[in-house]
């Protein structure tokens, strides 16, 4: 009986504020300065989700976060992929140290980092633009990518490569026939990581992005906040929910490997 | 030092039976190295050169705007943080919430990873709606927040006016008592799923065995607890929660949407501290000090966190 009411009182902690997102992201504008505002909508609409996406900002914005983090997932993936063959395949020295820079990467504050990288990048004309952020991003996911992907080489058995040898397939048809397609799942879940890891950050994209034409959705996001206004609330709530959107997939996707622990240091909040 | 000899141990773990020829370890050697630049090249231009550079910029008065030709000044930045009275607040709070935050998530945590470890109904649905917080953007979360607090329209003034305690309603993140405690309660909301499910992967590894051997000895719950499921989790115990709070004393994005330091500098985190002194007065050079200064005591309470953690466990 305990059980189930910590249970419950944990699911009330936890559904409480998502309800009330989702409440207010249906709610028509005088609703929302109603001076007792209700759970349920008396008049639900879909406008606040219209409005989000039409409005310049946040529709622009999203464009951009899509832009942005679909390019750093590709590029993560490409240049992840031969570096992890290489870290599953051969013993180097050099690979147990790109892993351990997993770990340590997650310990030092942004702030070190961000300063630096803004005068590389203002020094080689790329702060305040995508291609900078997508830089960032790519090196930002790529420890971890690395990291994720090998584990995936491993577990295609060695065997298969040499039997492909012995059948007289050279190395790169090998690498094109037998592990490509082995690999597809690990390439699509390395792909959503960086992806994600893209789609959510918001640090480096407000620090390096001054043009507001060129702002990702979360730094949007932060600006609506601002600029606030009690009517503004519902396309912010709106804005909010579709931008939790490709997060929720990547979740689902990786629910499996998430419960067993394995990626469980991934993603920090 | 020797160069590749036919004699020398191949550092190719190939399938056995096959002879390395000479040339074979060499050039395995070119394609490794190969195969890694792609990844290694912007790993070190854009952040093991930044992150030296960035720890040398804290010993220089680096500013926005000025030449990056910079002036070593050694320790004046330091001296400096020391008197800043700003800096010992954010060093507080960062602390406070850092602590805060990790412990609360921790108890709640294992709670629920006990609870969710048990054979109890709707155990598959409390698991996949347990990791909803985890998968939300951090400024999403902030957001929501902002929403429930809301002095006017929110939910938490609603709900007490609802159950007629009408003298709890407060602007819970412009009240200088309440901010603090309302960020440390988001904070807990946002980062408790990882904190969960790592704690549920360690859970299955302890031996179920142990429990029985224990159970039929006549060893209570409560004693199950402390002598089998507790010592058998401390790795991994040890890892999450300083994890946790290397995580929290690093945070950022979360509460500069909830209240961007304020009211007053009561919930400005070190981070946030940082990023005004950065990028709002332009004071590379001494945020750059932060963020040693920062790295420092991560270290150093980390250590002796992990010493004490690991003689307890043993």
């Amino acid at each position: 009986m305990f059980q189930y009411l910590a249970l419950l009182a944990y699911l009330v902690f936890l559904a409480f504020p998502l309800v009330w997102l989702l409440s207010t992201s249906f709610k028509p504008p005088r609703e929302l300065v109603k001076l007792h505002p209700t759970l349920i909508p008396d008049n639900p609409t879909f406008n606040n989700f219209v409005q989000a996406f039409t409005e310049q900002e946040l529709g622009r914005a999203a464009w951009n976060s899509l832009q942005v983090s679909l390019a750093s997932a590709v590029v993560t993936v490409l240049i992840a992929l031969p570096a992890s063959y290489a870290l599953a395949r051969f013993k180097s020295k050099l690979g147990t140290v790109a892993l351990g820079w997993v770990l340590l990467s997650q310990l030092f504050p942004f702030v070190l980092l961000i300063i630096p990288i803004f005068l590389v990048l203002r020094q080689v004309g790329l702060a305040n633009s995508h291609a900078g952020l997508i830089l960032i991003y790519v090196v930002w996911a790529l420890p971890f990518a690395l990291w994720m992907l090998q584990g995936f080489v491993r577990n295609i058995p060695r065997e298969l490569e040499e039997a492909a040898a012995v059948d007289g397939a050279s190395r790169l048809q090998t690498l094109r026939r037998v592990v490509f397609p082995l690999l597809a799942p690990g390439l699509v879940a390395t792909a959503l990581f960086s992806f994600i890891s893209a789609w959510n950050e918001f640090f480096f994209a407000l620090v390096l992005i001054k043009t507001p034409e060129l702002a990702t959705l979360p730094v949007a996001l932060a600006r609506f906040v601002g600029i606030e206004g009690t009517a503004r609330l519902g396309p912010l709530a709106a804005g909010s929910l579709l931008a939790t959107i490709p997060s929720l997939i990547f979740f689902a996707f990786m629910q499996r490997r998430l419960s067993s622990g394995s990626m469980a240091g991934a993603v920090k909040g | 030092m020797s160069v590749t000899t036919s004699t020398e141990r191949p550092d190719v773990d190939r399938g056995a039976g096959r002879k390395p020829r000479p040339n074979r370890a060499r050039s395995d050697r070119m394609t490794i190295y190969l195969l890694l630049l792609p990844s290694l090249l912007p790993i070190v231009a854009l952040s093991v050169f930044p992150l030296v550079r960035g720890m040398y910029l804290g010993f220089t008065d680096a500013r926005a705007g000025r030449n990056v030709d910079v002036n070593f000044t050694g320790l004046a930045n330091y001296r400096e943080l020391l008197s800043d009275e700003l800096f010992w607040n954010s060093f507080k709070i960062g602390l406070i919430w850092a602590v805060g935050v990790t412990v609360l998530q921790f108890v709640l945590a294992l709670g629920l990873a006990l609870l969710l470890n048990q054979q109890i109904r709707f155990r598959g649905l409390a698991r996949v709606l347990a990791v909803v917080p985890w998968a939300m953007p951090p400024v999403v979360v902030g957001i929501l927040w902002k929403l429930v607090y809301h002095p006017d329209a929110g939910l938490l003034n609603e709900f007490f006016y609802q159950i007629g305690a009408e003298g709890l309603r407060t602007n819970w993140l412009g009240d200088f008592s309440t901010a603090l405690p309302a960020v440390i309660i988001v904070g807990v909301w946002a980062g408790m799923p990882q904190t969960t499910v790592v704690l549920l992967a360690g859970l299955q590894g302890v031996p179920r065995e142990l429990h029985e051997a224990a159970a039929v000895d006549g060893a209570t719950t409560w004693q199950r607890f402390r002598r089998i499921t507790l010592p058998s989790l401390a790795p991994v115990i040890v890892a999450i929660t300083s994890l946790d709070f290397i995580w929290n004393f690093n945070s950022f994005g979360l509460v500069y949407v909830l209240t961007a330091g304020g009211p007053g500098g009561k919930t400005m985190l070190p981070m946030l501290f940082a990023y005004e002194e950065a990028f709002r007065y332009g004071n590379y050079g001494y945020a750059a000090a932060l963020g040693n200064v920062m790295v420092v005591i991560i270290v150093a309470l980390l250590a002796v966190y992990l010493r004490r953690r690991l003689k307890e466990a043993n």
